[in-house]
């Protein structure tokens, strides 16, 4: 009875580890596949408008929304202690440092990373892969290659306009709505930000979660089994490893970057 | 039932398993350059597998594999792109790229692999479409196509590059007795006219037996028969009488074994 135990428990570590060395060697025959020029600019153009273009809607309705909310709760907080001028710093601080990024995330794994994985499992069910491979024609490089790359650059610019609409979105809530002087709401702001610190540890948290959830979305799709129960098991994967990933990675990119690396 | 005639495929001692699950014991096969080689078998036998292992997809456990002389577990990356270069496979559903429409589809070896202008590659794209009948459809979305029509289509694409060995894995399947005579009549006049050598899995016996200059049987990881198509009617093996007669029970018995029905039912 143990033994059969401890022979289980070894297997689900071995399959483990196989695994993540599969992923690793996959991720880097995917960065280090020389692309064919010629089709360069029109193979990642394409990508980039099916994962970060089609990702807009979604984002930045969610970005307004989220900056309207959080506008409105720091609002009855800080006129506790008749700090309410304070609420520009209070709602760029949290957009710009956690929510922009994160939530970026979380909606890009939702949204993207979930089509992804779907879009390569059906090309995998469907022998579109099997047969490029057969044509001589490198899938790695064709299909794979331009959907990574088109992830991992999408993702801090639809952060960024993340983060811009989500600060609109607040604006709009404090200042025409809950009356917060427009002149303080925006300069208590600028006072605050601090592009080091603040903005540019932002767009670090973003490349990271891009890279990662593209990784994840590619490799599921890529290695699913070709049958509909493994494609929808391979997205749900996707979404609950990606998601599950930027919010871990997210507390030691936190922790790192308050001890000063 | 040997056959001497100059080979483009030779597999030798050829062993391979999946998970612990056997599939070919010790396989011995030569394709005869030029002419059209059905392998046959009953389901779950790895045809397909056979296929791909020809092709490089994936390697065998034990035994050699050789296409056009050259060892296919031996090449590199780029050796092996070179050697698919000069081959076609038909997959089992066509296998057409969801994105592009029929042109695109049948254009696509050409723009990956070669730097012709686009007005070229749209007179050699109409050309191959024309020698599969879809011409007329070739602006078509691959979703507005039948099954016949896709087959055909991926025919056209797969001979594009005018390969000299063409793999086709169960063309006939789930098609209509009229798509049937067409992929057949294609196969044939194609293997003649572009001079190929045709390799077809299936396990269609009539249209094989009908369509192809030699043929092998697989069954249990072993080749049960080989030889002209003549032959292998009249062989007296009961495995192979079995297959070619369609016959339910025999060697490959019709029941899955189990423990019998009296004890079973009364453990209930």
């Amino acid at each position: 009875m143990i033994v059969s135990r401890v022979t289980a428990l070894g297997r689900v570590g071995w399959e483990f580890c196989q695994r993540i060395g599969q992923s690793g060697f996959f991720l880097s025959s995917v960065i280090i596949r020389r692309p064919k020029f010629s089709q360069v600019f029109e193979l990642f153009s394409e990508q980039l408008y099916r994962v970060g273009v089609l990702s807009l809607v979604i984002v930045m309705m969610s970005a307004m929304f989220i900056g309207m909310v959080v506008a409105l709760q720091g609002y009855n907080t800080l006129q506790k202690f008749g700090a309410e001028q304070e609420l520009g710093q209070l709602l760029a601080l949290s957009v710009v440092r956690e929510l922009g990024p994160v939530i970026t995330a979380l909606l890009f794994a939702g949204r993207a990373g979930s089509a992804l994985t779907a879009e390569i499992g059906l090309m995998r069910a469907t022998q579109q892969l099997d047969c490029m491979d057969m044509m001589a024609v490198d899938p790695l490089w064709r299909v794979i290659a331009p959907r990574f790359w088109a992830g991992v650059i999408s993702m801090p610019i639809l952060a960024a306009l993340f983060n811009i609409t989500a600060i609109f979105g607040g604006q709009l809530v404090g200042v025409h709505w809950l009356g917060v002087d427009s002149g303080t709401f925006w300069s208590n702001m600028q006072a605050a930000v601090e592009f080091r610190g603040d903005v540019l540890n932002g767009i670090i948290k973003s490349v990271v979660f891009g890279f990662v959830i593209t990784w994840v979305a590619v490799y599921q799709g890529y290695f699913s089994e070709p049958n509909s129960a493994g494609i929808s098991r391979a997205t749900t994967k996707t979404v609950v490893y990606s998601s599950l990933l930027t919010l871990a990675l997210d507390f030691v990119l936190t922790a790192m970057m308050m001890g000063g690396w | 039932m040997s056959h001497n005639v100059e080979s483009i495929v030779t597999v030798q001692g050829l062993e391979y398993s999946r998970r612990d699950n056997p599939i070919f014991r010790g396989i011995e096969l030569t394709i005869p350059r030029g002419k059209v080689t059905a392998i046959m078998g009953p389901s779950g036998t790895g045809k397909t597998t056979l296929l791909r292992l020809i092709g490089g997809q994936i390697v065998a456990d034990r035994g050699v594999i050789e296409v056009n002389g050259q060892d296919v577990a031996k090449l590199s990356r780029r050796g092996l792109n070179k050697m698919r270069r000069k081959m076609g496979m038909l997959f089992q559903e066509g296998a057409l790229f969801s994105d592009f429409n029929v042109f695109d589809n049948v254009a696509f070896l050409l723009r990956e692999h070669t730097n012709l202008p686009e007005d070229m590659i749209r007179d050699l794209v109409l050309l191959k479409l024309e020698a599969v009948g879809l011409r007329g459809a070739a602006f078509l979305k691959t979703s507005e196509l039948s099954g016949g029509m896709s087959r055909r289509v991926a025919l056209a694409r797969a001979i594009m590059l005018d390969p000299e060995l063409m793999l086709y894995d169960e063309p006939f399947t789930g098609q209509d007795p009229i798509n049937k005579g067409v992929l057949m009549k294609l196969i044939r006049e194609l293997n003649t006219s572009f001079g190929l050598t045709s390799v077809i899995v299936s396990h269609d016996v009539q249209e094989m037996l009908a369509i192809s200059d030699y043929l092998y049987v697989l069954a249990n990881g072993k080749i049960i028969g080989h030889g002209v198509p003549q032959e292998v009617i009249k062989d007296s093996n009961p495995e192979l009488k079995q297959f070619v007669e369609g016959l339910p029970d025999g060697p490959v018995p019709f029941r899955y074994p189990a423990e019998p029905l009296a004890q079973q039912l009364e453990a209930i």
